[in-house]
């Protein structure tokens, strides 16, 4: 009697969460994922504090081209070209005007990538699969090698280097460095995320997965079809850049090696392997894309192999992890768990019928 | 023909359309009075798909004249049209597959939502309000056809005439002034022609409709006026009986099909 109690107090409660407005569910949602952060950030060492917050702008890279992927049905081998322009735009702003603040830095290393991206896709919106694949492949190779065209203002290879400010003068007896940073780096991520995920699961999401799923059936229903897909690649570019600009921040560094075209590619496989529809498969791709290269170095370490195969072993790592999880499951890591949970769902309440 | 202007319906003046050397529409003329149907026959290949999509802007007349209302329809892109109020289903019904039937329906209702795109970003401004009333929307439609139970289902599990339900509502959804209906009866059976036939009939009180359909019966049963299209041309034009008993239809389409 009391167990039923609890479970129509639950339903009761889990109504309300679905009713309540959007924009409260996701902002609640990140304001929880944010204090796990603090958390997580006060409880481990300097180093894997450094570590979460690269996984932070990863997963806001993902999650971008993810939305781009999976809603709009664009596909991008571009995307570490936003990275590019949101992290040099960050350090030319840190060395040329000095008084700007972060937030301020970061909204405008946002506003320079969607420009970028307003050309791009205003460009690609009448390109289809292979096409808009080559033509956003292009932007991978090509915009990095700007930084080479113009070394004294962009530092040539050796990018440019700047120093960022740590934790503020008040807090900065308890809070070190790394784990200010990492809020910092968690807090832009979050909001950005809410803003991905208001598209997603909005007008905006139902209108782009309209003009994917059947483009003369949206057009019909009044969706414009090429501005659609260009509003979905400026934000999928916004998303680009703010990780640039939060990886710029993280490392005081922006070199164009960073943004090649592995970048671009990895960014794709991390969307892959983790799964569309779901920001969870984000964060699976992300964690991919950090741990595996941790992994390969400690691996290579480990194994005293030269410095030729051990650079190689994290690319050959994620490329194997890719095969293997897209055999297992072909919907990436989270359509499988979401497959595991269902499954163990119905063992527990057994195939006879619900337990009520 | 030029009386139409005045009254508001549609009216349709010398289209031609031509793909490379085929001419698949010869000056084509119709009308179609306000708060009737209009029926539009002839054999596979007569031109009656090209009509529809010279109307809806996914075709480029190369002379001629549409107007709705008054308004010229031609050279407009096809996400125009919904704003005028004109709703088309397709004949292949384009359902979105990996959507649910209520999604699919609140995007036929799309146009009566307000919020621009910072509303959509940052989740503020009329996003709930938008939100509710297209799904109050779109429920409206799935049950004016019987279907609203299946709104959380995805279309591709549910039975042909189901689908074909879903398709009218989405069309439905945004309250259209005049109605493309692309071969509605299609597939189904006698049973669901009639309801069909019974619904498009209803749909005259709030609308205009136009109807390409090959299943005579019906037409003749639901149209106030119909008009014949072979190869491109309007042969004939008036209402069912005189159609019926008209010798060069009988020809060129009914003598086939008995």
């Amino acid at each position: 009697m009391t167990d039923d109690t609890a479970r129509t107090g639950r339903a009761a409660v889990l109504d309300r969460w679905r009713r309540s407005p959007m924009l409260l569910r996701h902002l609640a949602a990140a304001l929880a994922a944010f204090l796990g952060i603090v958390l997580l950030t006060s409880v481990t060492d300097p180093f894997t504090n450094l570590r979460i917050a690269t996984i932070g702008y990863h997963l806001v890279a993902v999650a971008g081209l993810a939305l781009l992927i999976g809603v709009s049905g664009q596909i991008s081998l571009g995307h570490g070209a936003f990275m590019f322009i949101g992290a040099y735009t960050m350090a030319l702003l840190v060395i040329h005007v000095p008084g700007s603040p972060l937030w301020a830095n970061l909204l405008l290393a946002i506003a320079a990538s969607c420009a970028a991206g307003v050309a791009v896709g205003a460009a690609t919106a009448r390109l289809h699969g292979p096409y808009l694949a080559g033509a956003t492949l292009i932007l991978a190779v090509g915009l990095p090698a700007v930084a080479l065209r113009y070394p004294e203002a962009l530092g040539g290879s050796n990018g440019l280097t700047f120093s960022v400010a740590g934790t503020p003068p008040a807090l900065s007896d308890t809070v070190p460095d790394p784990r200010w940073q990492s809020w910092v780096v968690w807090l832009a991520v979050l909001l950005a995320l809410v803003v991905v995920a208001n598209v997603s699961r909005g007008r905006l999401g139902r209108r782009l997965r309209a003009v994917r799923d059947d483009e003369a059936a949206a057009a019909l229903s009044g969706l414009r079809p090429g501005r659609l897909r260009t509003v979905a690649f400026v934000i999928s570019a916004g998303c680009g850049g703010l990780a640039g600009a939060l990886q710029a921040y993280l490392l005081g560094t922006a070199t164009p090696s960073s943004f090649g075209l592995a970048l671009s590619l990895s960014l794709l496989a991390a969307v892959v392997l983790g799964g569309l529809g779901s920001l969870w498969g984000a964060l699976w791709g992300a964690l991919a894309l950090v741990y595996v290269e941790v992994w390969g170095h400690d691996a290579a370490e480990a194994l005293g192999l030269s410095d030729h195969v051990a650079n190689n072993l994290p690319i050959a790592l994620f490329g194997a992890a890719l095969i293997a999880i897209v055999l297992l499951w072909p919907s990436g890591v989270q359509g499988g768990l979401a497959r595991l949970g269902a499954a163990v769902r119905t063992r527990r309440i057994g195939p006879g019928g619900r337990p009520d | 023909m030029t009386s139409t202007e005045g009254t508001g319906g549609l009216l349709v003046e010398d289209v031609s359309v031509r793909f490379g050397g085929v001419v698949a529409l010869r000056d084509v003329s119709l009308t179609a009075a306000p708060n009737t149907v209009t029926g539009i026959i002839g054999p596979n290949g007569a031109g009656k798909t090209t009509l529809y999509n010279a109307l809806c802007g996914l075709v480029r007349a190369d002379s001629g004249r549409i107007s709705w209302r008054g308004t010229p329809l031609l050279g407009r892109r096809p996400d125009e049209l919904a704003g005028l109020g004109v709703a088309r289903t397709l004949q292949g019904m384009n359902l979105f597959p990996l959507m649910t039937v209520a999604e699919n329906v609140m995007v036929g209702a799309d146009r009566l939502a307000r919020g621009g795109t910072l509303a959509a970003l940052t989740g503020l401004g009329r996003v709930g309000r938008d939100e509710r009333r297209l799904r109050a929307r779109a429920l409206d439609a799935l049950a004016e056809f019987g279907v609203a139970h299946l709104a959380e289902a995805l279309p591709p599990s549910l039975p042909f005439g189901l689908r074909k339900r879903v398709a009218l509502a989405r069309a439905l959804a945004a309250d259209p002034d005049l109605l493309l209906l692309d071969e509605p009866a299609g597939g189904l059976s006698a049973e669901e022609i009639a309801e069909l036939a019974e619904r498009i009939r209803g749909f005259r009180e709030r609308m205009t409709v136009l109807l390409v359909e090959h299943h005579m019966d019906m037409v003749m049963d639901v149209c106030d006026h119909i008009a014949v299209l072979n190869f491109g041309r309007v042969i004939a034009a008036g209402p069912p009986e005189a159609i019926r008993a008209d010798a060069a239809v009988t020809e060129a389409y009914l003598g086939d099909a008995a």
